[in-house]
């Protein structure tokens, strides 16, 4: 069942997923070392950075979260692949 | 309150459909050692723990499903293209008879999951050791699957979860330091 998809959602999906990747990296790391300030302008950094590549995901691909944590285009488009283990 | 989201934490591809691999991979699926287990175990410890380690419980937990969710990934692509023949040769013809192509929390042997792999002690050291051991058996067990495996790309997936063991290791392991510190600091006053 695999979609094809352009190179361009990859790409964008990796650049998240690099992002992401610092993210939980810093979160697990602040929370045994919670006052290392140069960590926390870091972590503040990137989940600015998070928030303008999930908005440039979900304007072409459809929404990554739901529970209202997206917006729904019509009709409800949560259900539209692919999920993440069909690409 | 858990939100999902639509993507994998990392990559994962494989070169070549591979059910005999897949047959082992279900270790960390469904195994003593696997991600459903750890999910299960930091999770519930939560309620019981110092508050320090609260958020560390909670977030190590959360990765953890996003791990069982890249296995589950690797083992559908390593299997979906699989003819009844393959999948009888890799020995998963006992699996295919019980759940044809569908995944289930079983080890490699084929044994279901039970909560008595985990536990919570209430005694956090205790809990933290257990965590602690459980990183290095998870990641033990992501070394003799790689050993085994010659799939370039599945390898690279398998070692990125291999890694995330070892930081979630240290990570408990400093956790362990700040509760000793806090138990020493309450003694002296």
């Amino acid at each position: 069942m695999e979609n094809s998809l352009p190179a361009d959602y990859y790409r964008l999906l990796e650049e998240l997923q690099a992002v992401d990747f610092v993210l939980v990296e810093l979160t697990l790391y602040l929370d045994t070392h919670p006052n290392d300030t140069a960590s926390i302008n870091q972590f503040n950094h990137y989940a600015r950075e998070r928030k303008k590549l999930k908005k440039a995901i979900e304007s072409q691909y459809g929404p990554m979260q739901q529970y209202g944590n997206s917006y729904s285009g019509t009709p409800w488009d949560w259900n539209k692949g692919p999920w993440p283990w069909q690409v | 309150m858990w939100i999902y989201e639509k993507k994998l934490q990392y990559p994962v591809r494989v070169s070549t459909c591979n059910p005999r691999i897949a047959k082992f991979l279900i270790e960390q699926y469904g195994g003593a050692d696997g991600e459903l287990a750890a999910a299960l175990r930091y999770l519930n410890q939560r309620y019981s723990i110092p508050d320090k380690v609260i958020g560390l419980l909670t977030d190590i937990g959360t990765e953890e499903f996003a791990h069982l969710e890249m296995i589950a990934t690797m083992v559908v692509k390593l299997t979906k293209d699989a003819t009844p023949q393959q999948m009888r040769d890799a020995g998963l013809d006992a699996h295919y008879a019980n759940h044809d192509s569908a995944l289930f929390y079983h080890n490699a042997a084929g044994v279901p999951w039970t909560a008595s792999y985990i536990q919570a002690k209430g005694d956090p050291i205790a809990d933290l050791y257990e965590d602690i051991a459980a990183e290095e058996k998870a990641r033990a067990t992501y070394q003799w699957l790689i050993d085994m495996s010659d799939d370039p790309d599945l390898n690279d997936g398998l070692r990125f979860l291999r890694e995330r063991e070892i930081i979630h290791s240290m990570r408990f392991r400093e956790a362990v330091e700040i509760l000793k510190e806090e138990r020493d600091r309450k003694t002296v006053f």
